[in-house]
């Protein structure tokens, strides 16, 4: 059978524009691993001739909404499949533009690694910069710099190591942890899924040998424990009567049958009964898993409570400071109410101050200006009507990130990550 | 595989078993859209896992155009039965008896696009405040650019240009009044990945989608089942074939595949060496460049 039922998921996003050939290396990619049908290809031929374009525009291939064929540009974040026989993979395409940054950051919430384009005849421009950026403020254990066009400058090793300098000081800047080089033709296709023998001086991967091999889910179950509950198991049936569970999904870390647990913000402690997944009883589990766990004491817990282990708690406090990401037109509001979500818990949250902005072109603070519109990256603090239970986004994505609710509109309007505050903060850029 | 890593298709289901989760929590009264196609039917599956032993605490929902394949709804109702849960239906053909839709007439006349009408009838006649639907984003290039909880205003309208940014694993469900939210748990999943869990959660399937007889005709290079209802061009011939479905909607516009498939095995094999997608059969999406987004603004599944 041709089909493999033990692959790994590897979750990339791809940040650059139309300009860099980001849509021409996606379509190389789906292209050739074969994950672009017939009647996909024939639906992008018809289209382009009908624009106009001489050749098959494979940006029409990627581009979804009728404003965005219109318009030549991407609005949103698409979600892109394709599968070798090692990897499947989800590519949260997004928009390069400056006024996106938006779309980059959810893009790359939910991402593993980040491919970041770069023409080599341009090298490092500001929008390198600003990718690099948020692939840093998101923490992607992987970006693999693409310099894209080699074709262009005669593939010359001189001008890929130059640009390799110069990003190694940048990537250095933003405590990037692996950084990767290749240099490609997406429009030929070199070093994107086959090796290319015009470029013989780079003997390292193909993009897409990278890409299946780079280390995926790696260590999250290594991290503490956190269970954040998300609903309660009760059957109420006369087979089930004494039956309850705690359903979600582990945040991170593993727990096994027996392990000594406490219940936030209640610091009730218990021990584990069963780990329940439909209907299997599971020695353990580890993250992401999504389970059913059930205690050997009667306690009270309920929706937005957090199980961790009792030797290793989580960090609880109401005041917090968050490098923010403002998703909305209307601006942040110092001093305003929002709802905010942190795991399966949602409370209220005032913000106190605005410390600084990121300009992220430059990647310099700029502490005087607190007005923090659609798009911005600030620093700010928050008090919230009960203490959180979190660790720093540094060190767990899920435990430390907060969503931001306007709580008239209903609007997502924020995103946050949990940092230490300013006068423990060492995150300087 | 190293021990403590998922699978992909571990990894899918446990996401979707956290949005289906999400939804119980956060919603006051969802629905599960089932149409009797492998996708409902991998949902349905889901349901009864995330929320398992106890009864899935949400009613199914069937927008029947009338065009059924009678293998659909005897699948459907063995399969409510056996989980325990509600069933509702929506009828399309009500909605054309009361007027509130007219139906369309000419050889390519199909009930898909009339059941938004009935959908958003009935999503409003029950007061359901989420809709659970078994949409992929591969499926279209319309939806790929779908949210997991996808919000709906008080006309039941998608506006793609404005939706909520979703970030990390939080969902945001909270509307205003009348508004309502379709959630998609199979976001993330492939047609092979629909088809592997099948294989490996050894999921019960209508015989539709095996090989079997059935009359059929070509049209615009697609075979469609052939129904008494239908109406043939004069150049149009039935012919008996053995065939497959790969999806399963409305028989008017569900395209059948010639087929010799018996087996999940063979199927896979089938799909991994398809050059065609799975929704290439559907005349409802060649209506237009943008049928799908047109359909999905207006409130369609």
């Amino acid at each position: 059978m041709s089909g493999y039922l033990d692959m790994e998921l590897l979750r990339f996003t791809t940040a650059g524009s139309v300009d860099d050939g980001k849509s021409t290396l996606i379509g190389r990619l789906l292209y050739d691993s074969k994950s672009i049908f017939e009647d996909q290809i024939e639906a992008v031929k018809a289209a382009s001739d009908r624009l106009g374009n001489e050749e098959v525009n494979l940006a029409l291939l990627t581009d979804g909404l009728r404003a965005e064929r219109e318009q030549g540009i991407t609005i949103d974040v698409a979600y892109r499949y394709f599968a070798t026989p090692k990897r499947k993979f989800i590519i949260a395409d997004t928009p390069g533009h400056i006024e996106y940054t938006r779309n980059m950051v959810t893009g790359a919430s939910t991402a593993d690694a980040a491919i970041i384009l770069v023409d080599a005849r341009n090298g490092i421009l500001e929008q390198t910069k600003r990718h690099s950026y948020i692939a840093s403020l998101l923490q992607l254990d992987n970006v693999i710099l693409a310099i894209n066009k080699m074709d262009l400058v005669d593939f010359s090793e001189d001008v890929f190591n130059k640009i390799k300098s110069e990003y190694e000081v940048i990537a250095k800047k933003l405590k990037l942890k692996h950084i990767h080089y290749i240099p490609i033709s997406a429009r030929d296709g070199d070093n994107v899924v086959n090796p290319s023998d015009r470029i013989p001086w780079y003997k390292g991967n193909t993009l897409l040998h990278l890409l299946e091999t780079l280390p995926v889910q790696e260590g999250i179950s290594e991290l503490p424990f956190r269970f954040p509950v998300q609903y309660v198991i009760r059957p109420q049936s006369d087979k089930f009567h004494d039956y309850r569970a705690y359903a979600g999904r582990l945040a991170s870390g593993k727990i096994k049958v027996g392990d000594r647990v406490t219940i936030l913000p209640s610091f009730t402690e218990s021990t584990v009964k069963a780990i329940d997944e439909g209907e299997a009883s599971l020695e353990q589990a580890f993250a992401p898993q999504s389970v059913a766990i059930r205690l050997n004491d009667d306690v009270d817990v309920s929706r937005g409570d957090m199980i961790v282990k009792s030797d290793n708690l989580p960090s609880i406090d109401a005041n917090i400071s968050l490098l923010v990401c403002w998703l909305n037109h209307r601006p942040l509001s110092i001093g305003a109410k929002y709802i905010i979500r942190h795991t399966t818990d949602e409370l209220f949250g005032i913000v106190k101050d605005v410390y600084f902005k990121v300009n992220i072109n430059t990647l310099e603070n700029v502490p005087d200006d607190k007005t923090v519109k659609m798009n911005d990256i600030a620093h700010i603090r928050i008090k919230t009507s009960k203490p959180l239970r979190y660790d720093l986004y540094s060190e767990n994505r899920i435990t430390g990130s907060v969503v931001i609710i306007n709580e008239s509109t209903c609007e997502t309007v924020g995103a946050g990550m949990i940092v230490e505050s300013l006068e423990e903060q060492t995150f300087s850029i | 595989m190293s021990k403590n890593k998922l699978t992909h298709l571990k990894e899918l289901e446990s996401e979707s078993i956290y949005v289906m989760r999400e939804v119980a929590a956060q919603f006051e009264k969802p629905v599960l859209l089932f149409s009797g196609g492998k996708d409902s039917i991998v949902m349905a599956h889901l349901a009864y896992k995330s929320f398992y032993p106890a009864a899935i605490p949400f009613p199914f929902l069937h927008i029947d155009t009338g065009h059924n394949f009678e293998e659909t709804i005897t699948y459907r109702d063995n399969l409510v039965k056996k989980l325990n849960v509600k069933l509702l239906v929506g009828s399309v053909q009500e909605s054309i008896d009361s007027g509130r839709v007219e139906e369309e007439t000419g050889v390519n006349a199909s009930r898909n696009k009339l059941q938004t009408v009935t959908l958003l009838d009935t999503l409003e006649k029950y007061r359901f405040d989420a809709a659970l639907g078994g949409a992929r984003r591969d499926e279209e290039k319309a939806r790929s650019k779908e949210r997991f909880f996808s919000h709906r205003d008080e006309f039941g309208q998608w506006d793609p240009k404005n939706q909520r940014p979703e970030l990390w694993n939080i969902f945001n469900g909270k509307k205003q009044l009348g508004e309502h939210f379709r959630i998609f748990p199979l976001s993330n999943w492939t047609e092979m990945d629909v088809w592997q869990y099948i294989l490996q959660e050894n999921i019960k399937l209508p015989s539709l989608y095996f090989t079997h007889e059935r009359e059929v005709f070509e049209r615009d290079g697609i075979w469609l089942a052939y129904y008494p209802f239908m109406q043939l061009k004069p150049d149009e011939n039935v012919v008996c074939k053995r065939v497959r479905c790969r999806t399963i909607g409305d028989i008017t516009c569900t395209g059948v595949t010639i087929s010799e498939a018996n087996t999940l095995e063979d199927i896979i094999d089938e799909i991994a060496a398809s050059r065609i997608t799975e929704r290439g059969g559907r005349s409802d999406d060649k209506r237009s460049e943008a049928a799908m987004e047109d359909r999905k603004k207006a409130g369609y599944f």
